[in-house]
């Protein structure tokens, strides 16, 4: 099932996703051909209502496209059954999303929890896993808190957990922190960080400059299509004090 | 860096040079690396001269060979109250190149959406390194603070290109 070519993880060509008809067309995602490595963190940004969260939703297969092809680890999701695509979005994807959607009525754990149960983890293999993912998000101490109890940037943390849950080939994330203040901002960016060393790939949707400038590559959306795309990785720009003028 | 900085930093209690040096360090955290140790000794001989700082010798110890205890005069004083309460801002030179633009614009020069993007790649670069400096430091650091102070202007910046590109991408399509 899985491509031999497991360098890739996510590819798109002509993806294309409308909405209405004739005269009240809009072409939400045009045309779009795009490659995801495995390992790589790419962004992808542009204005409000550009289609990029579209996009992302239709490379993990929370939607389906009007028109061209997207794979995801090889298998092709445009045009599996809906039980299929089901499974590859379970196994293969964890999302993460600028509301957070936790279960409020639910512990860290629990939450961290449920997609392997829902996966068909025993409760004991769940419970460990969960544990696990939580001191891996520097949360070991909060595991038994309601949402509720805890921080933005604490509840963010505790979704990336979830979505780490079964080992996603790739975490996809739309706006993760578009509800956070800069220190939150500040602990989600350190976490995406060490995953993306460890070698998690991610694609992440935001207008938030900050997420864009610690990718691998970032692509520039406007009207659902492609704009351009700059790698970031590389090049450094000299001293950081001549930034605030503390260079004679 | 302006002398009254260095005149300020020695306002809580009469400081040895190296004293001085750790508390800027530790308040720029990595941008203070580039800080050149003799630029701070050569602030303060003309801080001296000027009649603002007093220098005082101590008893060498052995192992410790600098003996000058710097401190403020009372003109010194007068000079860092006044600084406190002074308004002034650093201000971005905008203009430059909003009329780069419009200048490579009008001769058919140079592409202004090019220009744009080109500066717009070397704002994330620097966004990057700033970035990764912030992501570095522990949480509430005196330095995060001021690193977050360069992200946000940085931001403030790659906003403005922003607009600049999409102004200049519509001019391009007319005619």
């Amino acid at each position: 099932m899985i491509d031999t070519d497991i360098g890739q993880v996510i590819r798109a060509r002509g993806l294309r996703k409308d909405y209405g008809k004739d005269d009240g067309l809009v072409r939400a995602v045009d045309e779009f051909d795009l490659d995801v490595a495995l390992g790589e963190m790419l962004a992808i940004m542009g204005p409000s209502g550009c289609g990029k969260s579209t996009l992302l939703h239709l490379l993990g297969g929370l939607d389906r496209p009007s028109g061209g092809q997207v794979w995801l680890g090889g298998q092709r999701l445009d045009t599996i059954g809906e039980r299929a695509l089901a499974r590859m979005r379970r196994r293969s994807v964890g999302f993460v999303f600028q509301a957070f959607h936790l279960m409020d009525e639910l512990t860290a754990t629990e939450n961290v929890e449920l997609p392997a149960l829902l996966a068909g983890s025993s409760q004991r293999a769940a419970r460990r896993r969960a544990t696990e993912l939580l001191e891996r998000v520097g949360l070991a101490d909060r595991a038994g808190f309601m949402p509720s109890a805890l921080s933005g940037g604490q509840r963010q943390r505790v979704a990336v957990a979830r979505a780490l849950s079964n080992e996603p080939l790739v975490v996809m994330a739309d706006e993760p922190t578009g509800n956070l203040d800069t220190t939150a901002t500040l602990e989600v960016l350190r976490l995406f960080d060490a995953l993306h060393d460890a070698g998690q790939t991610f694609v992440i949707v935001t207008h938030d400059s900050r997420i864009a400038a610690t990718a691998d590559r970032m692509i520039s959306m406007r009207d659902g299509a492609f704009v351009d795309e700059t790698r970031l990785t590389g090049g450094t720009t000299g001293s950081l004090a001549a930034l605030v003028g503390l260079e004679s | 860096m302006r002398q009254e900085v260095v005149l300020a930093m020695l306002a809580k209690v009469p400081s040895h040079g190296y004293e001085l040096r750790a508390r800027l360090g530790e308040a720029l955290g990595p941008l203070g690396d580039a800080m050149n140790a003799g630029q701070i000794y050569v602030t303060l001989g003309r801080l001296e001269k000027a009649g603002l700082v007093t220098c005082e010798r101590t008893p060498g110890l052995p192992d410790r060979p600098e003996r000058k205890v710097y401190g403020l005069t009372p003109a010194g004083q007068q000079r860092v109250s006044d600084w406190l309460i002074e308004v002034s801002w650093p201000k971005p030179d905008l203009a430059e190149f909003h009329l780069k633009l419009i200048a490579a614009a009008a001769a058919k020069l140079a592409d202004p959406v090019a220009i744009v993007d080109t500066q717009r790649r070397e704002l994330l670069r620097r966004l990057r390194d700033v970035q990764r400096a912030a992501m570095a430091e522990p949480d509430n650091s005196d330095a995060a603070l001021l690193l977050e102070g360069v992200v946000l202007r940085l931001q403030a910046d790659l906003h403005w290109l922003e607009a600049c590109e999409q102004n200049w991408t519509i001019r391009k399509r007319k005619p």
